[in-house]
Order: structure tokens, then sequence, then C-alpha cells
């Protein structure tokens, strides 16, 4: 083990920050963190152990204890449930004869639930050591049951099995533009550094991650700190569930993405750049490598890029480990930093005290791809499109209950009704817009827009029929919350797990009209207590169908001024058990009033 | 840069550096807080301690005092809101105050008691964790940690020893120790160090001190918290007995250390707020 360490170290160039990459490598060869590596690598890092424990227990793909040489895990995302997952995992379960959550005797095999995986267009979904498995039946699970159980490498696998599409539906202002590598850095020096960032300024692109904060703004925060260096980064944590779009350009369209990175890097005055690709995405690691190592050898990448003189600028990428918060820019950096990813305390915003707490511009994948087209066409070209407050195009990933799934690209303004259309949606109960944390939109608001100023969105965009039952997604997006919250402050820590337990207890039919007040109030203290986007959106699920459907809330309820919070005869099944009776009058009645 | 702020209707002055926590806690204004300590690094996670500030909630303990801002502490909003943060805490771990060694001198205790907290609302989860007595004077209950992190930053910062840290994601948070066996005892702590006595609840205890004062001759069995943190309650020497780390010369002195200003003037604190319970 020590001289696979030293070797981990040596590729990290022994430095602390690049401690997931370590402890990835060490995860997949010896299927967990043995103490032993955590002491050699405290040791030779100068960090104390307890970081390396607190980063392995924090990211669901590292684990203390050993799991599976075929380590498989399913995404529970809503629309792989939709798509029939839960039938898929138990089926699973017997093949292997493994029970979900745990490692089998014979250490051969794991199987886990992991949240959205990002394949929501063709799923159910799942990862096998990491690689993204499509499209799952019974009859692949069949042939993956048996080349487990004959030790078959990865590389022996059919092919198909990790085959992930790219479906573009519906190409719009960017996605049909025609684009030649190096244009972008071209038109940036031709123009003048200043003056492009004054292009993407008039075209007011704001960042495509969600919030919508002004690139332009952004840029020029970071490009004015005095501190130095100043570092790029490209957020390619894309952990909303429903979303894909960023898999998609980071698998068609790397190169303009990276392009987009080294033109911010231009105009910001930077000489590094990091990419932080989620774990679930590994499948894009090698060729993403590929890509850049290409742009190196084209001059696009390096010291004095395309000849400017004093020019220099790369890209690393980092791979997450499964945490939905990484994607938040402070915690993503402290992930870059080797630490769990808990979002920071602001002020200081990340563009001041970012990465190594030096001035910072992360943003979305989407963003660094749209700035090379507006680099090259100019701001107005840009602004023409969309509405006044919200400019461009937006990439949509529509999936759920709709005829074609895939990546869609419309004009900010579109309304919700024209893309029902477009992806073959009917007999619409509502969407999810943005994820869970965005909006439940039902089937009497379709009229409303995408835009920042009406329903925003970074990309999520579920379709839901009148055959769904709505507390089936709502409790999918609570426990998603309650599984991915960080655990940093209160009211999100304690509060998601309290809002996943209250709403179990009123959809299983054990709540009161007291109960559902409790859960409304609940969701007002995580809503208006935590510390960051996580917790402030964590009750959006509960809250947003209750105002569109009290009364399936309060259809749920017992019609009783008192119900118990359990079930007192089920209680007693153990006596019966043990006691080897079932008859009437082993049971009890539930107390009504 | 110092000027004045305005929290509940009251002028607070502020120094150079200071937040909105502790330009009111030297002010005589008490805002309650559980993760913060003054000489303490902010950190801001308990979020007991969030107010209204120019109308944008945010945490007193990590945001920087400013001329002219507008703080609202005392809402009856927010004052819910703290107890409901406080219950979930109760609740999230297994605080049996009765019989607790550090009742009287426990901050959760007693900003539960400011909230006028009565019951603990929510569920309990009945948290399994184990107890950590291997080391010969310091014993971890962890059933009684809160994460407010102050060992952490004590042993880091005040120590210079790294002992603690927290380990865990979102409800399955532990306190962990930097020890090759991760027991106490193997640990670099000595009983000495701050991070011994930093604890704002019963979960890091020195052994052999629990009872030196009795219950009913505690901290707060004769001061509120609002008084204590403020230094306005003058502590006899026997109720923190065991608890150095609350001697009010030793908060003055770190409060001063802060550029704390030394003109302590009285504000009066509304009552506790008088809020329903049940239905």
């Amino acid at each position: 083990m020590n001289s696979f360490i030293r070797s981990v170290l040596a590729e990290a160039d022994y430095k602390p920050e690049r401690l997931l990459q370590m402890l990835r490598a060490v995860q997949a060869q010896y299927l967990h963190i043995p103490n032993a590596a955590i002491e050699q690598l405290a040791a030779a890092l100068h960090i104390p152990r307890t970081q390396i424990i607190a980063v392995a227990e924090f990211y669901s793909f590292l684990h203390l204890t050993p799991q599976g040489r075929y380590d498989i895990h399913i995404s529970d995302s809503i629309t792989d449930r939709m798509l029939g997952k839960e039938k898929l995992l138990n089926y699973l379960a017997e093949k292997l004869r493994v029970n979900v959550g745990e490692v089998r005797a014979d250490g051969l095999v794991s199987l886990n639930n992991t949240s959205c995986t990002g394949m929501c267009d063709q799923g159910p979904a799942g990862l096998v050591n990491g690689y993204a498995l499509t499209r799952l039946d019974p009859a692949r699970i069949d042939v993956i049951a048996k080349l487990i159980e004959q030790q078959a490498p990865l590389s022996d696998w059919p092919p198909e099995f990790f085959a992930v599409e790219e479906p573009v539906r519906k190409p719009g202002l960017l996605l049909n533009q025609p684009f030649e590598n190096g244009a972008a850095i071209r038109a940036t020096f031709a123009r003048g550094l200043t003056e492009t960032l004054a292009e993407v300024d008039s075209s007011n692109l704001r960042g495509r991650g969600g919030a919508g904060f002004k690139t332009a703004l952004k840029w020029r925060t970071c490009a004015q700190q005095t501190a130095t260096p100043h570092y790029v980064i490209c957020n390619a944590d894309e952990g909303e569930p429903g979303t894909f779009k960023d898999r998609m350009l980071l698998d068609l369209y790397a190169d303009q993405v990276f392009e987009g990175m080294t033109l911010c890097a231009a105009i910001i005055g930077s000489d590094q750049g990091l990419l932080y690709l989620r774990a679930e995405y590994l499948f894009l690691y090698e060729q993403l490598q590929r890509v850049l190592k290409r742009r190196r050898d084209s001059g696009l990448l390096g010291r004095n890029i395309l000849g400017h003189d004093g020019f220099d600028f790369d890209i690393e990428i980092r791979m997450g480990a499964g945490a939905y918060i990484c994607g938040e820019a402070s915690a993503q950096i402290e992930s870059l930093e080797g630490k769990p990813g808990i979002p920071r305390v602001k002020p200081p915003n990340s563009v001041i005290c970012g990465y190594q707490r030096k001035p910072t511009v992360v943003d979305n994948v989407e963003t660094f791809f749209a700035a090379t087209h507006i680099a090259v066409q100019g701001g107005s070209w840009f602004a023409e499109v969309g509405t006044a407050q919200s400019t461009g195009s937006k990439l949509l990933s529509i999936s759920g209950d709709c005829a074609r799934p895939g990546i869609y690209e419309y004009p900010f303004g579109t309304s919700i009704e024209e893309i029902l259309q477009d992806c073959g949606a009917d007999d619409v109960m509502g969407v999810q817009v943005g994820g869970p944390s965005g909006t439940f939109i039902s089937n009497r608001e379709l009229q409303r827009r995408i835009a920042f100023e009406d329903l925003s969105t970074a990309g999520s965009f579920m379709v839901f029929n009148n055959s769904r039952n709505i507390f089936d997604i709502v409790q999918n997006f609570t426990d998603f919350f309650a599984h991915e919250s960080c655990g940093f402050c209160t009211p999100c820590r304690v509060g998601t797990t309290l809002l996943k337990n209250q709403l179990r207890k009123i959809v299983e039919g054990n709540g009161a009209a007291v109960d559902l007040e409790e859960l409304n109030e609940i969701c007002l203290v995580v809503k208006n207590n935590s510390h960051c986007g996580l917790g402030d959106s964590a009750a959006n699920p509960i809250l947003s169908t209750l105002a569109s459907y009290p009364e399936l809330y309060l259809k749920q309820l017992k019609q009783s001024s008192f119900t118990p919070g359990f079930d007192l005869d089920a209680t007693l099944a153990v006596a019966r058990r043990m006691a080897q009776r079932d008859d009437d009058a082993a049971h009890l009645s539930q107390v009504e009033n | 840069m110092s000027g004045t702020l305005c929290i509940d209707g009251i002028a607070v002055p502020f120094s150079d550096g200071q937040t909105i926590i502790e330009a009111a806690r030297t002010a005589g204004v008490y805002i309650p807080y559980l993760c913060h300590r003054p000489g303490y690094a902010p950190y801001g996670s308990c979020k007991l301690c969030t107010v209204k500030v120019n109308g944008r909630t945010n945490t007193a303990c990590t945001l920087p005092a400013a001329d002219g801002q507008t703080v609202i502490s005392n809402s009856p909003d927010l004052q819910h809101d703290r107890q409901r943060i406080t219950q979930m805490l109760f609740v999230e771990g297994n605080h049996f105050c009765p019989s607790c060694e550090k009742s009287g001198n426990c901050q959760l205790q007693a900003v539960a008691y400011h909230q006028n907290m009565l019951d603990n609302h929510y569920p309990h989860f009945y948290a399994q964790r184990e107890m950590d007595a291997s080391h010969p004077d310091i014993l971890i209950d962890h059933d009684r940690c809160i994460f407010c992190n102050l060992c952490v930053r004590a042993s880091k910062e005040k120590d210079g020893k790294d002992v603690f840290g927290i380990a865990g994601r979102g409800i399955h948070k532990r306190l962990v120790i930097n020890s090759p066996s991760g027991k106490l005892k193997d640990s670099e702590i000595s009983v000495d160090d701050e991070a011994a006595h930093v604890c704002p609840t019963g979960a890091i205890l020195v052994k052999r001190s629990a009872y030196l004062a009795p219950i009913g001759e505690r901290i707060y069995d004769g001061h509120p918290i609002s008084e204590v943190a403020c230094e306005k309650a003058v502590i006899k020497a026997g109720e923190a007995s065991g608890y150095p780390s609350c001697d009010p010369t030793k908060l003055a002195e770190s409060a001063q250390q802060n550029g704390g200003p030394d003109s302590h003037y009285a504000a009066t604190m509304p009552p506790a707020p008088d809020i329903k319970h049940g239905r």
C-alpha cells in the first residue's frame, strides 16, 4: 500500500488541495479509504487526519468501509422512478443476492441508491464503479448479473450498456451557430479585452447556473481585484435532478466551453482554470483530457496562447465525489481545496475571496459556452433575443412524461405551453421547472414563461402527466434534500429530516390538521434561517404543491381532532409473532374519536 | 472604521472589525448564540443569532457591523424561529438536563430558558452516539454535541493542536478526534487546553470537576444568559468552578483584545417572549 499511496501523492504533486483526487484513487484501488492510507496521506500532506475522515464521510462515493468490487449505484431521481426504477432495483438486488445499501458477503458486489446521475432522458440509469449505465431494463440486468458473477472486467461488458446519447431535439440561437476553435479568443484580442468585456456587458448575459448574476459584473469585479493570482472555475457539478444540458455541452461542445474559460481568463487576468466535473460524469473525463491536450498542442492553451505574448492559461480537471451541495460556488471552492463541500459565509463573495482565498470567477458550463458566441458575434446579437431582463437563449433538459425527452434551446420568454407541445407532452398534470429547488407548475399555469423574472431555471424541466401521484414527487424531492444537506447549519441539518418525517406521516395517512400546519411551519423555519440556497429551497417542493394542490393534502388527513402518530395494532406484531397467533382477539382496533 | 448601528431601536456603537453580535454584546444588547464566542473566528452554523439587517436575513455573528445598519433581532417571528432552532438542537441529540453534569452551567440550556422553551416540540431522533471516556481527565459525551465547532476552533486557533474535527454529512454529522485510534486518550489534548473548556454544552467535560459547584449555585442558576453574555453579571468564583473559561475577567480581556470598547452601558432587555404552546 505504501508505494501505491506514494504514487498517488506524486501524481497529485503532494498538493493537499487535490485530496479528493487522491482519495478517489485510493477508493478505486482498495474499495475504501483504509486507515493506513489516511495516516500516510495525513503525514505526507501535513493535514490532520480528521480532515481526511471528514472528506471521506462527506462525499457519497468515498467510503471508510470496503464496498464491492463491482460497486453499483442506481439513480433515484423521480424520472428514473417513473421509468420503473424501483422494480428494477429490486430485481437487480434479487439477481445479485445483495440487499440495497449493503455489500455482498463475498465482497464481489455492493448496491446502493444515489441521487440523480444526470441521465433522466435515458433512464433508468445507474453507475458501475463510477461509470454511467443507461437505459437499464430486466434483460440488461440479467446480462449484468452474469458478467459480475463471471467477474468480467468492465472493458468486456457490451459497450451499448455505457452508451450515452445526446439527443439535441431543438437547437436554437447558440446550438445552430457554427463555431471554429480559437475564433472567440481571436475575436477577443482583435477587439480588445476591455471592449470584449463591454460586449459581454451589453449582451446582458446572466449566469446560467440558475442564480442569474450578471456575468460582466462578476468578471469586471474580479478583474479589478488587486490580489493575485485570479482563478477561473467552470462549474460542471450538474447535480440538480432533471438537468443534463451541461453533460451534452461537455460531450459535444467541450472545446467551446474551454474556450469560454480561456477568454474569461484573458479578461480577468488569470493563468489557471479549473473544471469541477461531477463524479457521475466520469465517463467524460478521458475525452475531456484529450480535448485539453489537443488545445495545448494547437496553441489554444498553455504559454503565449495564439501568439499573444504573456497570455498564459491552462485548465485542470478535478473530479467531485458525490455531493449535490458542491454545485454551490463557495462549497465547490471548498471541495477544490480538498475539504468537505460546506458553503462559505458571505461576505466576502468568491469573486473577491475564492479559491485559495484569491479572486475567483465561478461560472456555469453554459455561461462559458454562451460567452464564446458573444465574443464572436457581439453583445447586441445576443441581446436581441429573449426578454429585456433575460437576454439570449436557455438550454433545457426535458425529461419525464413526454414523447421526446432531450435537449431543447429556447429564447427566454418562451411559455411552458409551447415547450410542452414541442416535446410531445399531453395530459399534463404539472411541470417541475428548475428541479427540486425550482418551482412546481400545475396545468393551470402553463402560460408562465422561462425567464429570470418569471420561472428561473438552471435547465431542469420535468414533465408529469395525470397518472402521477403528486406525493411520490414531493417525497422524492424532500428526501433528496435531506440526503444532500451538508449539515453545517441547524435549520437545514435537522429541519430537512423533520420535513421528510412530517411529510411521510401525512402521506401515509397518519396526519391530522395540526400536522399539516406543523409541516408548513417547519418549511418556513428551514427556508428563513438556512445558511445557503439548499436550505432556502429544500421546502419548495412542499410549499409549491401545498399552494397548487391544498385539496390533495387535505384528503390525506385523518378526519379527527386527535390522531395517534403511530399504528397501535402494528406495534403488537412482534408480540403476535412470538405468541404464534393472529386471530381477531390478538388485534386492537385503533382508538378513534 | 467605526460608527453606530441600530438594534431594535437601540443605538449601538461599534469599533473597527466588530461583527454585529460583538458590537451588540459589548454594548449590553444580547443576541442569542451558541456557536459564537468572543475572541474566536466567526463560524455562523447554529443560526440562533439570525437577525434582519436592513430588511435582509443574516447571522449577526458573521456580518461585519456597518454604520447606519438597522438591525431587528427581537421581532416575534425571529424569536419564534430561534425557539424552534433551539428545539431542533434538543431533539437532534440526547439532552437530559436533569441528569447532566453541565446543568446550570450549560449555554444550550440557558439559551433555551431565555427562549422560554417549555418543551422539545419536535419528535426526538433518538440518535445512537457513543461516549468517549478514554482520556484520564476529559470526557466526551457525544449525545450532547451540537456541532458548534468551538472545540475545533479552540484546538486549532488557541491551542495549536487540531485535536477535533467534524465529519459526516447532513444529519450524520459527528465530532471526530485527531488520533490514530480515534479516541481522545490517544490525542494531543491536555486538560489545560482551551478546547477542553470551551464546549457550550456538556459534550466535553473536565472529569472530577462536575459537582464542585452544587446545582442551584451555578452560573445560569443565578443570572440569565443575556446578562452573563454581556458581562453584566458578576460571577462568583464558586459558581464557575471547573469552568475557567466563564471567568468574566477573561471574557473582558478577550473582548479587549478584539478591540471592543471598554465602556459598557446598559440597555434594557425586553422580557422573554410570550410564546403560546400547544393548541
